[in-house]
């Protein structure tokens, strides 16, 4: 390394991935320079080789893949010509990974504390005692309650954002050189993104840490990143400092990643319902978890319902669809009294309410061929067969821009997004009056998220299908939503058309759910938390 | 999907495929019938006529090993299925259905489990008596147990997913969720399960026959051939290790047959 204070330097970085048809290239000539005390943010939609190249910045490779050109070079040291052994003392010490999911990188065996003094005390031979000192000042300075108390605790007893912080505390306790930040706060709602990427980035400025911040939230890498490298098919798009990146994009795909979150429907007055909720309480064993929901569905529009985790909002919807029995209150469909449950209400009922989940993973039978996944439901609700069947799974394919030729593939051979697709089209084949989408774009990248939305206004001018749109995503909300409701603990805090419940003044709940709601403005997070320390 | 191979799992199907073609051409490869006495002396030395030698009432061992193959191996195919059967679709159904179903289903499984399996199927037998169907019938009971507990927590993992949920929202009866949502996903564990469940059964009904309970006389079965031969071994005869030891290998074949099995499902869920 000629430039003094460089840590990392990877140089034409190739990685390829072992296909039946032989080694097929995923990230192809990427180059990165990185200063001590730096943040570079990576950024680009899923498949671009943000994580591949994030891991290599490590010396790793995922299984099945191999680093087959380039340099990577650590603090002078040449990690591709490093043993296994060195490497691996390499890792954990002076570099160190924070997954998306601090649920799945931690054993759910074993106590917080020693999960995270783990490396420290057996690779670093610091002593325990130390070790555990050091922790708990990480966990304080993450801002993490009632440390002590925490760190005795096992994973699961610890809610996703504070696990996410002790994951972080854990990849700083050998006060490493570098983190490797992997989408750290996607899996997270937006009121607790805050505080994970506002403890993130104290922590790591106090250190001097340099770190790699992963992620297709342009928001995110905005408040995080002093840099931002575009990453698209596995080469760079462009690279540039923060602000100038996001004052000045220089490439169209950057600029097609700016302006996925602009779009806006305006808000269209209710005709008629389809959907009344009256009074509706429900709960789980003794939890009640939605309370006094009064609320109703217009027809052939788009009701919005907004609220963190744990709002129940996602019960309310399992409430409408049958799967969860109220305790009190009613809801009407069309006017006419809803069965409670779904063995009580009859297949015309079934059909005309239509549920589309949040992860198309698991919500599609992987053995399942796309064929069969959306002609189940001409079958079961039209009796259709044969040729007529085959030409309508055709129609609703071209429907949602995906077509016939992907009427053989398993759920396995699809993207994210063209999973998502299959999900919409599988609803769409009941020819339903009201659909049901809870979150479904939250986890997807921006790109797509953005496509799946226009698709979904498109099939609502064209059918009149009516959405009850179950989102923590406010960018989501402006952009397809006729009415609101917001909700907090089980309770509506404020209901409405879009225009009025998104526009001052706020009931406090839902000021904080907006301000929550990353800006793509470097001092977004700055400013609201220099806001948060006036109001106390 | 041979490319991956190995040695092990070849020798695993060479030995199922050469079972199966004796099981399924017994009568052309052996040179003698099952039943027949074909040598007034008994316990016949090894011959170039009577190649394993003669048995306590004269008949051909050889022949009566080859016969006993497709006693053996029709009897516990048959059983397995059963236990499939009857385990799989009560696992699974259990799994879906949760609550009070699930609840009353396990207890009595698991008072059924709780006694010695050979001594239910002892018991069983002794009650009906014991012919071909009665000892599958038995059987297939006895053993679902296993399996019922098997399914049931594999379907348990896939009972949750939303994909199940959606089939209930969208009117499926049980039947359809069982066979059609569930089943295919936790086909790949009860394959493997198959086998190794069937070599259980082969062993379970030899252990029968050599207690004088199963494949009844004069039909050969390697069980029972081991218990009339066994007093060669005091002579130091190797002829009763015979019976044994093709059971033995057909255990090992099923066994790498099944690994591979197992390793190659394991692999495609790897790439999906």
């Amino acid at each position: 390394m000629t430039n003094e204070d460089g840590l990392l330097s990877i140089s034409g970085l190739k990685i390829e991935a072992e296909t039946p048809d032989g080694w097929q290239p995923i990230v192809n000539g990427v180059s990165l320079t990185l200063r001590k005390g730096e943040v570079l943010g990576l950024i680009g939609e899923s498949g671009a080789g943000k994580s591949t190249v994030g891991l290599a910045a490590m010396g790793f490779t995922r299984p099945g893949c191999r680093i087959a050109g380039g340099r990577i070079v650590f603090d002078g040291i040449d990690l591709m010509d490093l043993p296994q052994s060195q490497l691996r003392a390499l890792r954990g010490a002076r570099i160190a990974y924070v997954a998306q999911s601090a649920a799945l990188a931690f054993n759910p065996a074993h106590r917080i504390i020693d999960q995270t003094i783990e490396t420290a005390v057996l690779d670093m031979g610091v002593p325990r005692a130390e070790a555990r000192r050091n922790a708990l000042g990480l966990f304080a300075q993450l801002q993490l309650p009632d440390p002590e108390q925490l760190a005795r605790r096992y994973p699961h007893q610890v809610s996703g954002g504070q696990l996410q912080r002790a994951m972080t505390a854990m990849a700083m306790t050998c006060r490493p050189d570098l983190i490797i930040f992997d989408e750290p706060t996607t899996a997270l709602d937006v009121t607790t993104q805050v505080e994970v990427l506002a403890a993130i980035r104290k922590a790591v400025q106090e250190h001097g840490t340099a770190a790699i911040y992963i992620t297709h939230d342009l928001a995110v890498v905005s408040q995080m990143a002093d840099r931002i490298m575009v990453l698209r098919n596995g080469v760079e798009v462009e690279e540039a400092p923060t602000r100038q990146m996001l004052a000045a994009p220089r490439q169209d795909y950057t600029k097609s990643l700016w302006s996925v979150r602009h779009l806006h429907k305006p808000a269209a007055p209710r005709e008629d319902v389809i959907l009344d909720m009256r009074d509706v309480g429900a709960a789980y064993g003794k939890f009640r978890v939605l309370d006094g929901i009064t609320l109703s569905v217009p027809r052939g529009r788009t009701l919005a319902v907004v609220g963190e985790s744990g709002s129940g909002k996602s019960t309310l919807a399992r409430v409408v669809s049958g799967l969860l029995r109220p305790e009190q209150g009613e809801v009407l469909f069309k006017g006419a009294a809803l069965p409670p449950t779904v063995d009580r209400r009859s297949r015309e009922q079934l059909r005309q309410i239509q549920l589309v989940y949040q992860s198309a993973d698991t919500a599609l039978n992987p053995r399942q061929r796309v064929r069969d996944l959306v002609g189940r439901r001409l079958e079961l609700y039209f009796r259709m067969k044969g040729r007529e069947k085959e030409r309508r799974i055709g129609e609703l394919l071209d429907l949602v821009e995906l077509g016939a030729k992907y009427m053989d593939r398993f759920p396995g051979e699809l993207s994210g997004g063209q999973k998502q697709r299959v999900s919409i089209a599988r609803a769409l084949a009941a020819k339903p009056e009201l659909m049901i989408c809870d979150e479904i774009t939250s986890a997807l990248d921006q790109i797509i998220q953005g496509e799946i939305l226009k698709l979904l206004m498109r099939l609502q001018q064209e059918t009149g299908v009516t959405y009850l749109f179950i989102t923590h995503d406010i960018a989501t909300v402006r952009a397809i939503a006729d009415e609101v409701v917001v909700m907090n603990r089980g309770r509506i805090v404020q209901q409405g058309p879009k225009d009025s419940v998104l526009s001052p003044p706020y009931p406090p709940y839902t000021d904080r759910l907006l301000a929550s709601v990353p800006e793509i403005d470097p001092d977004w997070l700055t400013r609201l938390l220099a806001r948060r320390q006036e109001a106390g | 999907m041979l490319r991956r191979t190995t040695p092990a799992a070849w020798f695993g199907f060479t030995v199922i495929v050469l079972y199966a073609l004796t099981a399924l051409f017994a009568p052309l490869i052996a040179p003698y019938g099952q039943t027949e006495v074909v040598s007034p002396v008994p316990y016949g030395p090894w011959s170039a006529q009577f190649l394993f030698g003669t048995d306590q009432l004269g008949r051909d061992i050889f022949s009566r090993l080859i016969y006993a193959a497709r006693n053996t191996i029709a009897i516990s195919l048959a059983a397995t299925l059963l236990t499939f059967a009857i385990g799989t679709t009560l696992g699974i159904v259990s799994a879906v259905l949760g609550g009070v179903a699930d609840v009353v289903i396990s207890r009595i499984v698991d008072a059924i489990m709780a006694l010695p399996q050979l001594i239910v199927i002892l018991v069983m037998l002794s009650v009906v008596g014991s012919s071909v169907v009665n000892l599958i019938i038995v059987i297939g009971i006895a053993d679902a147990t296993n399996v019922f507990r098997l399914s049931r927590s594999v379907a348990m993992n896939v009972a949750v997913m939303d994909f199940v949920e959606d089939a209930k929202v969208r009117g499926e009866s049980l039947t359809w969720i069982v066979f059609h949502e569930v089943l295919p996903n936790i086909l790949s564990t009860l394959v493997a399960e198959f086998g190794m469940r069937f070599c259980f059964v082969v062993l379970t009904i030899s252990a029968l026959s050599f207690l004088g309970l199963g494949i009844q006389p004069p039909t050969a079965d390697w069980g029972s051939m081991v218990r009339e031969n066994a007093t060669l071994i005091s002579y130091g005869d190797v002829t009763p290790l015979l019976p044994a030891a093709a059971i033995a290998l057909l255990a090992i074949g099923v066994n790498f047959a099944v690994d591979w099995f197992l390793h190659y499902a394991s692999g495609l869920r790897d790439d999906q």
